[in-house]
């Protein structure tokens, strides 16, 4: 089989991401291995429904510049280079702010007298372990009080590259930059949504962003029978199919809200999600067959 | 002195900008030779760091004073470290001008 790396993503928050998710990773893990790797570094919770043993936890690390003042001649070209504006050049010196740095490593190739040095700045922890030794599980975690959280998104997905066939991005929410950084790469993203002028306004922004990646999707209803059927008419319209309707219950809302995973409480969704899986099997391969 | 304020438009009558990175225009104001001139924000359109490249632009221009509702925590440690003076008004200065009499009367407050 190919390597396969399924998205989940939403637009706005709160929808049942992690519950697809960890449900997806839960209901394939039988038959594959699977990589899970929750990419919503600032608020993870994969960890809470699939109890991963950890076994490894390194620091993710993103490399600022530091300004030898003696060698510094104050050129300016470090400035000009910089396209985060983390620099900035005072009337003999430069400035750095590295909170704003995403360690490119451009200033110091544009130094002409070799001023700057590169040192590590730890912005947070990529954690990982096993899921009853068939989820291969990962984790970003930032720092509070990093404002960045694309180069840890990526870091953690390079540590998890090529370990298991199917790999399982649990994205955050919204529709920017952390979310492209989880997405980009994916072969398909299942977009959860609730049926609510809310679920649509977002997930219409979810799909701007797909129509700039190019990348394959489709839409899960999560908390179906609230609200109104403005999600499915939207999607009349579009080439985005319905995967699966999840109904509002009380029952999954206590269960999830327990930790527990929602194809192990509701046995009857295991093979709904197998079958998910195979459906976006069938779409992407009548993909390559269409090109 | 040469002042520096965030503003909406580009003349003197327009409205003050409360925002200093994402300022739309500044006005400059050569308070000695009683002259000024507008600038487009060159910080603008930044995705990120907006304030630190607004604040390089203050130090380009020479300003010795900005004046703008609030400043965000990275200019002010860039202008501070510049040691141009920061100035904030209120949503009750209708037009640059009415912000430019109220500094020189020195009713605005200088934030350390």
């Amino acid at each position: 089989m190919p390597m396969i790396k399924i998205a989940i993503a939403s637009g706005k928050g709160g929808t049942g991401k992690t519950m697809v998710a960890t449900s997806l990773a839960t209901a394939l893990a039988p038959a594959y291995e699977v990589n899970f790797i929750d990419c919503d570094v600032e608020a993870p919770n994969g960890h809470l429904f699939l109890k991963p043993q950890i076994s490894k936890t390194q620091p993710a690390v993103i490399s600022v510049p530091e300004i030898d003042q003696e060698k510094c001649i104050a050129c300016g070209k470090c400035v000009q280079a910089c396209m985060f504006n983390a620099l900035v050049m005072l009337q003999e010196k430069i400035l750095v702010f590295p909170q704003l740095c995403h360690g490119c490593g451009s200033c110091t190739l544009v130094c002409p007298v070799d001023a700057i040095t590169e040192i590590p700045n730890p912005i947070g922890t990529i954690s990982q372990g096993m899921v009853n030794s068939r989820i291969h599980f990962f984790m970003g975690e930032l720092k509070i009080s990093e404002p960045m959280p694309t180069p840890i998104i990526r870091q953690t997905k390079k540590i998890a590259a090529k370990i298991s066939d199917i790999t399982i991005l649990d994205s955050p929410p919204g529709a920017s930059c952390s979310v492209v950084a989880t997405i980009y790469d994916a072969d398909f993203v299942i977009l959860v949504t609730e049926p609510t002028p809310f679920g649509l306004h977002d997930l219409k922004q979810m799909i701007g962003v797909l129509s700039e990646t190019g990348t394959r999707a489709g839409v899960i209803i999560n908390r179906d029978g609230i609200g109104d059927k403005c999600v499915e008419h939207y999607l009349r319209n579009s080439s985005y199919p319905i995967l699966m309707k999840i109904p509002y219950q009380n029952e999954i809302a206590r269960e999830l809200a327990a930790g527990k995973i929602l194809v192990n409480f509701m046995p009857s969704y295991r093979q709904r999600f197998i079958d998910l899986f195979l459906k976006i099997q069938t779409i992407l391969n009548s993909e390559v067959e269409g090109k | 002195m040469l002042i520096m304020i965030s503003s909406e438009g580009k003349t003197l009558e327009s409205q003050p900008s409360l925002r200093f990175g994402r300022a739309p225009n500044f006005i400059k104001v050569n308070l000695i030779e009683d002259d000024w001139e507008a600038y487009q924000n060159p910080a603008i359109d930044q995705r990120g760091g907006a304030g630190v490249k607004a604040a390089q632009f203050m130090l380009d221009q020479k300003i010795t004073h900005v004046l703008t509702g609030r400043f965000g925590p990275n200019a002010h440690q860039a202008l501070s470290a510049a040691g141009i003076k920061m100035i904030t008004f209120d949503s009750s200065c209708n037009t640059v001008s009415e912000v430019i009499e109220a500094f020189k009367n020195n009713l605005l407050t200088e934030v350390d």
